[in-house]
């Protein structure tokens, strides 16, 4: 249990698909336009992280090294194509503004990553644990992206007005620039808070 | 003991020139057109110079003062930089417009790629495109003279419209634009100070206004048409793009060959994008891309060593 607890928690920080291994970038960069695609986009891909680290990690011993990839692949596939229908389903608005960004968690290198890297040399369990924590590190870092942007760049923060009145916004951050100069800013953040609490320990 | 038995590392022979100074010389090149731009646009040009160089300043010293670094707030280069963005903004620009895109250019371009002699882009150039793409309406309100507000002569041409100043009038600036862009007289004193002082080689600026004239000549559909030509040389920001931007010691190339394929791709690149993009005025867009070329143009025109063997 406390390797689980571990696991789940190096996914947030210590891991952080995004602020520490820089995985994942197009969705990252490209649907940060706001908190709430920020957040819908890692929710999306946490939840084919979290099935898709549970079957390949039960398949382990079956899918032949040679063709894990082609394998590996089909499964994220099918779980993406679930994820696509339902939010087609059920988020029509969310699902037109992630637009082609959906499909393409199929082939979003956390996904991959983790298949490769954990899920397919570890227990279903514990490997459903790092896809959570791997997921949510990913949610959080997207969100954050997102929600930074969306202040500055629209003086809104999930569709409701945040700045005073007079305020002009930075139009810049909610375009392609705005995106790099926000990952910069708070992955160099993130670090130095991580770098500050493994001094102090 | 003497001075003359110091023992120290090479080089044993020291010019006079420092950080310092060589700022100081861009300073006093850039003057005339500073002065200019407070008399023809009146207090909005100077309290937007004052702005741009105290944050400007301010954020150099902040920034070594928050990170614990040598102070360099008084080399004179974060003043140059807001003097610089300055000159490249309206006169009506708000003042918290001033402040943001002198931290940016400050803090982000230049300070947080290592500081002076680090920055891969011109900072004061960068500063604008983010202000320019930040808030569009704001950068192109040229207060003109009363603060009627007008289009610079580069938007009336893109827009098709003929009631053009007199060329005259581009040459000697009073026509709207940014500050220090209009007159082209006053950059092309400050131009040729620096030349003379040998803080710039003729080399860029030379080039870069030659190719964009070959360029206007060749594809702006108006035949040989001198007095086309002419708005397209003398306004706009070709001249303080030319001397003042796409020399830029940290983001220009230091080979002699290079600094012409510099010349020649700024050049190229005004003349497209004011000929075919969407903006009236590329010169910004054109020297801030070739700033990303500057480290591979730095690497492929390398001078052979002397006594080198050919392979």
């Amino acid at each position: 249990m406390k390797s689980a607890i571990k696991r789940f928690k190096s996914g947030i920080l210590d891991e952080n698909p995004v602020f520490i291994q820089v995985l994942g970038m197009c969705p990252t960069l490209a649907v940060t336009t706001s908190a709430e695609n920020g957040i819908g986009m890692g929710l999306a891909t946490t939840v084919v992280l979290i099935m898709a680290n549970l079957v390949i990690s039960l398949l382990r011993n079956i899918i032949p090294s040679k063709v894990r990839i082609p394998a590996f692949i089909v499964v994220i596939a099918s779980f993406v194509t679930i994820v696509d229908f339902m939010l087609q389903g059920f988020v029509p608005a969310l699902y037109a503004s992630l637009g082609i960004f959906i499909p393409l968690i199929v082939v979003n290198c956390v996904i991959l990553g983790r298949a490769e890297g954990f899920a397919s040399k570890n227990k279903p369990f514990i490997s459903v644990v790092d896809g959570l924590g791997m997921g949510l590190g990913f949610t959080l870092a997207l969100g954050a992206i997102g929600a930074v942007r969306e202040i500055l760049g629209a003086g809104t923060l999930f569709g409701l007005s945040v700045m005073p009145a007079g305020y002009v916004p930075i139009s810049i951050m909610i375009l392609a620039p705005g995106a790099f100069l926000v990952l910069g800013v708070l992955l160099a953040a993130f670090n130095y808070v991580l770098a500050k609490a493994a001094n102090r320990n | 003991m003497s001075d003359m038995y110091i023992i120290s590392s090479s080089p044993h022979i020291k010019s006079r020139d420092s950080i310092q100074k060589t700022m100081l010389d861009v300073l006093i090149a850039l003057t005339p057109a500073a002065l200019f731009a407070i008399y023809y646009f009146g207090v909005g040009a100077f309290s937007t110079i004052v702005v741009c160089i105290l944050s400007s300043v301010f954020a150099e010293w902040g920034y070594t003062k928050l990170m614990k670094q040598k102070n360099t707030a008084m080399d004179l280069s974060a003043a140059v930089t807001g003097l610089l963005l300055a000159l490249n903004l309206p006169s009506s620009i708000p003042w918290w417009v001033s402040v943001m895109g002198s931290f940016f250019a400050i803090i982000i371009v230049k300070q947080l790629f290592g500081g002076l002699g680090q920055n891969f882009m011109n900072p004061a150039l960068a500063a604008r495109a983010f202000l320019l793409i930040s808030f569009t309406g704001l950068m192109t309100t040229w207060g003109g003279i009363d603060g009627v507000s007008a289009a610079t002569p580069l938007g009336i041409m893109k827009e098709g419209g003929q009631l053009m100043p007199p060329l005259f009038d581009t040459f000697i600036g009073t026509i709207p634009g940014s500050l220090g862009e209009t007159s082209a007289i006053a950059l092309i004193i400050g131009g040729l100070y620096l030349m003379a002082r040998k803080v710039i080689s003729w080399r860029i600026p030379t080039i870069y206004i030659a190719t964009t004239a070959i360029m206007v000549l060749l594809f702006g559909g108006k035949g040989f048409d001198l007095t086309f030509l002419g708005y397209h040389i003398f306004s706009g920001g070709l001249m303080i793009g030319a001397f003042f931007m796409a020399t830029d010691y940290a983001s220009s190339p230091t080979t002699p060959k290079g600094q012409i394929i510099m010349g020649l791709g700024c050049g190229l690149l005004t003349a497209l994008i004011r000929l075919f993009g969407g903006y009236p005025e590329g010169v910004s867009f054109a020297i801030l891309i070739m700033n990303l070329f500057v480290p591979l143009i730095d690497k492929y025109t390398v001078p052979k060593s002397f006594g080198e063997v050919a392979k």
